[in-house]
């Protein structure tokens, strides 16, 4: 199971043409999501990152390049073909999409009927679902009835009626207020866990992908800008737009025209548990001013950064540079116009 | 005062009168009923051929607009008249309730065909995107998707067909149609019988709210989307 890829994409291009113009929606895109993976998808709006979520079910059918699922190549299959398909990868939405006139119950029985699921078994499917993502009691309202969480809930139920090998999730959680997104992250974790189906999801907040995901990829201007373990981006963003999404506030400090060198420390997920700049601080005798510290929690290890002024006598920031060079951790110089 | 307005009410006119009310839901009901068939199948047929449709067919769309159009424009007074020659080969006669029925029916099936394009576009396009999502095809869409979506939507425009229709079926009145508007206009145009204009005109009022009444309850009955 492990590292066996589930979705891959290959050089895909998505062009809209309107009455007098073309619009590059997605740019020679190359994707390889594993089995079993978390995988989040990350860019601003108007990035493209929903167009090429769609791709991954062909809701929109790409301009040129391969989509494969499951080992399939999307393109290759006729109208009845990717229906079925469409039965192996969940989909859901930020604005959950639920049909209104039908009851919790009908919603989660739509894909089964479609499906061709016998009534019993669809039955004995909404128990489980409804179990599943905590919403027993519902069974039998509408959905004009539930609130936001509840409503996205029902929403992940239907996607995994058909039990899906692949879940796609279309900013999900992006028209929910924090607490309620931390709820359903923790659902589609669990999900992702117990029932191993993988989980794409697309958003433009990085919180989402710190909570969840393991791989990312950045999507930006049409392109995949970068992508890996979620671990390895944070700690070294190489490219401008990667740095701008894990660090928003962290080049644009001011520094005020105050003399000292300036520095950024990058934990990298070994020594953030240890007070290194105390030790530092210690180990030197001289105190420095802290501008600005990020560090985040990422599978169980931490990552971040921090922007320190050294002293301004030379030799003390030397000493300093010298220290931190045998801690682990990566250590660059700022300046103001950084 | 009283007395002398109820001279007019011997017995053959408050059966003519009650004869009027029968005609009138007979010609309603009927062409209401006939135009959805013909209607909503057509309202459904433009909704997917439509160039934004889930089954692009622009020259069918576009020849069916035509027609919807042309027969949405033609005064129902002008249509009944054009219409005659056909009626009669139809019905065998050109007056009286039946004949008026096929009428109302041409004039009603393309306003019937646009109420139905509307409530099913209102659908919201997420809903349909998660269907196509799960694999369901168009016809699915349609019928298991739009549809009961829109069934609020479509009650609501059975309510105004069905008062429209009325509104025409007293206008068919000035073709000898039969029923409450035929009344109005024998009685209270020709002879300028005023007590019988007034009462035919305060009964169909009052069917026209009933029937307002029951379509607005229906359509809040089966509307699911604003539960407290």
């Amino acid at each position: 199971m492990e590292n066996q890829p589930i979705i891959e994409i290959r050089g895909l291009d998505k062009i809209y043409k309107t009455k007098n113009a073309e619009v590059q929606a997605l740019r020679d895109i190359n994707l390889t999501i594993d089995k079993g993976e978390i995988y989040g998808i990350i860019g601003l709006s108007g990035a493209g990152k929903s167009t090429l979520v769609r791709c991954m079910n062909f809701l929109e059918r790409p301009t040129a390049g391969h989509v494969f699922v499951d080992g399939v190549d999307l393109g290759t299959l006729n109208t009845r073909e990717l229906g079925k398909a469409r039965q192996n990868i969940g989909m859901i939405f930020q604005q959950f999409n639920l049909m209104m006139q039908r009851t919790v119950e009908k919603n989660i029985c739509f894909p089964m009927e479609i499906a061709g699921v016998d009534k019993a078994s669809q039955k004995k499917r909404v128990d489980e679902l409804l179990e599943i993502v905590d919403l027993s009691d519902k069974r039998d309202v509408y959905p004009s009835q539930l609130s936001g969480g509840q409503k996205q809930r029902v929403a992940i139920a239907r996607a995994l009626a058909t039990s899906p090998s692949v879940l796609l999730c279309d900013e999900a959680t992006s028209a929910l207020d924090p607490k309620t997104t931390r709820a359903i992250l923790t659902l589609l974790k669990d999900i992702n866990r117990k029932l191993g189906i993988t989980i794409v999801i697309i958003t433009h907040e990085m919180s989402v992908i710190e909570e969840v995901c393991s791989q990312v990829a950045i999507i930006d201007n049409s392109q995949i800008a970068e992508s890996g373990r979620v671990a390895e981006i944070f700690a070294h963003p190489k490219t401008a737009s990667a740095q701008r999404l894990v660090n928003p506030e962290g080049n644009k400090i001011d520094f005020g025209g105050r003399p000292g060198k300036s520095i950024r420390i990058v934990f990298d997920g070994n020594s953030s548990y240890e007070p290194v700049i105390g030790s530092m601080v210690l180990h030197c005798k001289a105190p420095v001013n802290i501008m600005f510290a990020d560090t985040k929690n990422i599978e169980g290890r931490a990552y971040g950064q921090m922007i320190i002024q050294l002293p301004e006598d030379e030799s003390t920031a030397g000493k300093m540079l010298e220290y931190l060079s045998g801690q682990n951790v990566s250590v660059e110089e700022v300046s103001a116009d950084d | 005062m009283i007395e002398n307005f109820l001279v007019p009410f011997n017995e053959t006119v408050i059966k003519m009168i009650g004869w009027g009310i029968l005609e009138t839901f007979y010609m309603v009901i009927g062409s209401t009923v006939l135009a959805y068939v013909i209607g909503l199948p057509t309202g459904m047929l433009l909704i997917m051929t439509d160039r934004k449709g889930m089954h692009p067919m622009p020259k069918l769309n576009g020849a069916l607009n035509f027609v919807v159009n042309i027969l949405r424009s033609v005064p129902f007074l002008i249509l009944f008249i054009i219409l005659m020659p056909t009626i009669r080969i139809i019905v065998g006669k050109a007056y009286g309730p039946t004949a008026a029925m096929v009428a109302l029916l041409i004039a009603a099936a393309p306003f019937v065909a646009r109420l139905v394009e509307q409530s099913l576009q209102e659908v919201d396009g997420g809903v349909i995107e998660a269907a196509f999502s799960m694999g369901a095809s168009p016809g699915t869409v349609l019928w298991k998707v739009m549809l009961p979506e829109a069934l609020p939507s479509l009650v609501n425009g059975c309510t105004i067909a069905s008062t429209t229709i009325l509104g025409y079926s007293a206008m068919a009145g000035f073709m000898a149609s039969g029923g409450l508007g035929d009344i109005a206009v024998k009685y209270g145009y020709n002879r300028w019988i005023f007590p019988v204009l007034v009462v035919s005109v305060i009964l169909l009022v009052i069917i026209v709210q009933i029937m307002q009444e029951v379509g607005n309850r229906l359509t809040k009955r089966v509307d699911k989307r604003n539960i407290g």
